[in-house]
């Protein structure tokens, strides 16, 4: 056992937390400024001596923001394009993943390594045709056109997520099922679904972040203020008034909340989708 | 009858995983890999996507890519900016892991610590671009901070000077990225069987010695893998880079996705972008041709 009252051990905690403040600082600062820099007025952003806390607290930026009908637009095309494609997500990657979990088939394991393999897709190889495709179509510039290519992005991941999940639940569930005469089918809705709910919500969780954050094809898809997303926005916003930090901050902490929300709230569900990739 | 019954069940059995993976597989199938081969067909044609009758092209589009320095410089910027965030990555993912897995810190600390250190992973691309900019904006915080401290005589324009952009949007980059390994070391660490540290113990084993002869190596699998993933994904990085930057001052933080983007959305060049699309994803595949062995070996 460890001496705890040695007078080294005593100078090793507190270098540890010495260490540990140094990493918070690290890592929360930035954070912070942008926090505190979006309840300042632009004057007092590149105020000298920097004020850590806002001197004159004022919510005229997030006002601003609040305010421009402009700017609620890019809010709701992105809860409206990362919530469709959401359920659509979790609907059929719910169905595949039972496919993979509780059948044996021909052709099963290359379908899983192709699966995992288009996670690693680079976007911007997929841009170039998606572009022609979304043109030659007619769809450039419409809500369809993002939600069909971010489907197409989250659906791998949403598919390992939710047969990862499904593997863990005991197989004798759908088996009775099986006895008293049911098809798959209503095994899948009558018994899987409801003891899946936590998979669903990670993996809903994890769809949704994905779609949130999306840039590249956003920028690239939509054309019209009326239908560009938070982050297409924050950089519009950046273009226009290159100067309005406060605005621009304030921007971030709202294009963030839903984000912080969820992690705060579902913090579990959270950590699962963001490392499932890696546990694969 | 019964006999019928089940040869009929079986195959209702043998068809349903078709049908339950025919959605994803169309959609994949039609919106990934169709769209796979057409970016290849079109790095071939002259004039692909803005004519509806493109002539081959052969190796031209590929020739001129390997022929252009601002290709080769990009290459050497992705290189330089994935190598360095996937090394920082680690070593800091690695650093808070072992610290928060402390026994010297107090529980409820140590929680409010990890849900703290996780932070800089909550934000998107964009938003971590805006914050840095701000951050090390010539008259922003960290210049004055610096200055003040004496580390630096007079303010950098850390983005906007061809010597420091590329290491700007690269610290940038690490501060986002390390809380992947941070979450997945911890989760590794508390795997390994406490035992293991005990017998140690016993054999009058120091830290050090316990941190490379046990917990290392328990954590190999973990740290290779998560390295991969994150090369592989930070290679693909485009949003930081665009906001901060974008590509600029005179190409110094061009990397692959950039020049392709420019290539294509503001040159027009769609077939140069395709080839150089087709190079991207030529490098993405032996990485995860990689990858997919190194999991299936474990």
């Amino acid at each position: 056992m460890r001496k705890r009252n040695s007078g080294k051990d005593k100078l090793i905690t507190v270098a540890l937390h010495v260490a540990l403040a140094a990493g918070l600082f690290f890592a929360a600062f930035p954070i912070y400024w942008m926090l505190s820099s979006s309840f300042k007025s632009n004057t007092e952003i590149f105020a000298l001596p920097p004020t850590i806390l806002p001197k004159a607290f004022t919510l005229e930026a997030y006002a601003a923001i609040l305010g421009d009908p402009v700017k609620l637009r890019f809010f709701f095309n992105s809860y409206f394009v990362a919530g469709s494609v959401t359920v659509l997500t979790v609907l059929i990657a719910l169905l595949a993943a039972y496919g993979f979990s509780r059948f044996n088939f021909r052709g099963k394991g290359s379908l899983n390594t192709i699966i995992i393999s288009t996670q690693t897709i680079p976007p911007i190889t997929l841009l170039i045709p998606f572009f022609g495709l979304v043109v030659s179509y007619g769809i450039f510039d419409t809500y369809v056109a993002l939600i069909l290519t971010y489907l197409v992005f989250t659906l791998p991941y949403a598919i390992l997520l939710m047969t990862g999940y499904l593997n863990t639940l005991p197989r004798d569930l759908d088996e009775a099922v099986a006895v008293d005469g049911g098809t798959s089918w209503t095994a899948l809705w009558r018994v899987i679904v409801p003891i899946s709910l936590p998979g669903i919500v990670a993996t809903s969780v994890y769809t949704f972040l994905l779609c949130w954050n999306e840039f590249l094809f956003a920028l690239t898809l939509t054309k019209s203020t009326s239908m560009r997303t938070v982050p297409i926005g924050i950089q519009l916003l950046m273009g226009q008034h290159a100067f309005e930090w406060n605005q621009m901050m304030a921007m971030s902490v709202l294009g963030s909340l839903p984000l912080l929300l969820i992690y705060l709230v579902a913090q579990r569900y959270f950590l699962a989708g963001m490392t499932a990739g890696s546990v694969k | 009858m019964t006999r019928q019954k089940r040869s009929h069940h079986k195959l209702k059995r043998a068809v349903a995983p078709y049908l339950y993976l025919s959605p994803s597989l169309l959609i994949i199938g039609l919106l990934m890999l169709l769209p796979m081969v057409t970016v290849i067909a079109y790095s071939f044609q002259n004039s692909a996507v803005l004519r509806r009758d493109p002539s081959f092209a052969g190796l031209k589009h590929y020739q001129a890519i390997f022929d252009d320095p601002v290709f080769w410089a990009s290459l050497w910027h992705t290189l330089y900016f994935t190598c360095m965030s996937v090394i920082f990555h680690m070593t800091i993912g690695m650093a808070f892991a072992l610290m928060l897995n402390s026994d010297r810190i107090n529980p409820t600390l140590r929680n409010i610590l990890r849900v703290l250190y996780i932070l800089p992973w909550l934000f998107t691309a964009v938003i971590i671009a805006v914050i840095w900019r701000l951050l090390l904006e010539p008259n922003g915080v960290v210049n004055s901070i610096l200055m003040q401290i004496g580390i630096i005589g007079s303010k950098v324009e850390w983005f906007s000077s061809p010597q420091t952009a590329l290491h700007a949007v690269t610290f940038a980059n690490i501060w986002a990225g390390y809380p992947l390994f941070m979450v997945s070391l911890l989760a590794g660490l508390q795997g390994i069987p406490k035992d293991f540290y005990e017998a140690a113990d016993i054999d009058g084993a120091k830290a050090y010695q316990k941190l490379i002869f046990i917990t290392i190596p328990q954590l190999m699998p973990i740290i290779i893998s998560i390295s991969l993933l994150d090369f592989i994904w930070t290679m693909q990085v485009f949003p930081l880079i665009w906001i901060t930057t974008g590509g600029g001052p005179i190409y110094s933080t061009e990397v692959l996705s950039t020049y392709t983007y420019k290539l294509a959305f503001s040159s027009y060049n769609l077939s140069q972008a395709s080839a150089s699309a087709v190079v991207i994803l030529l490098i993405s595949l032996g990485l995860t041709l990689f990858y997919i062995r190194y999991q299936k070996a474990r």
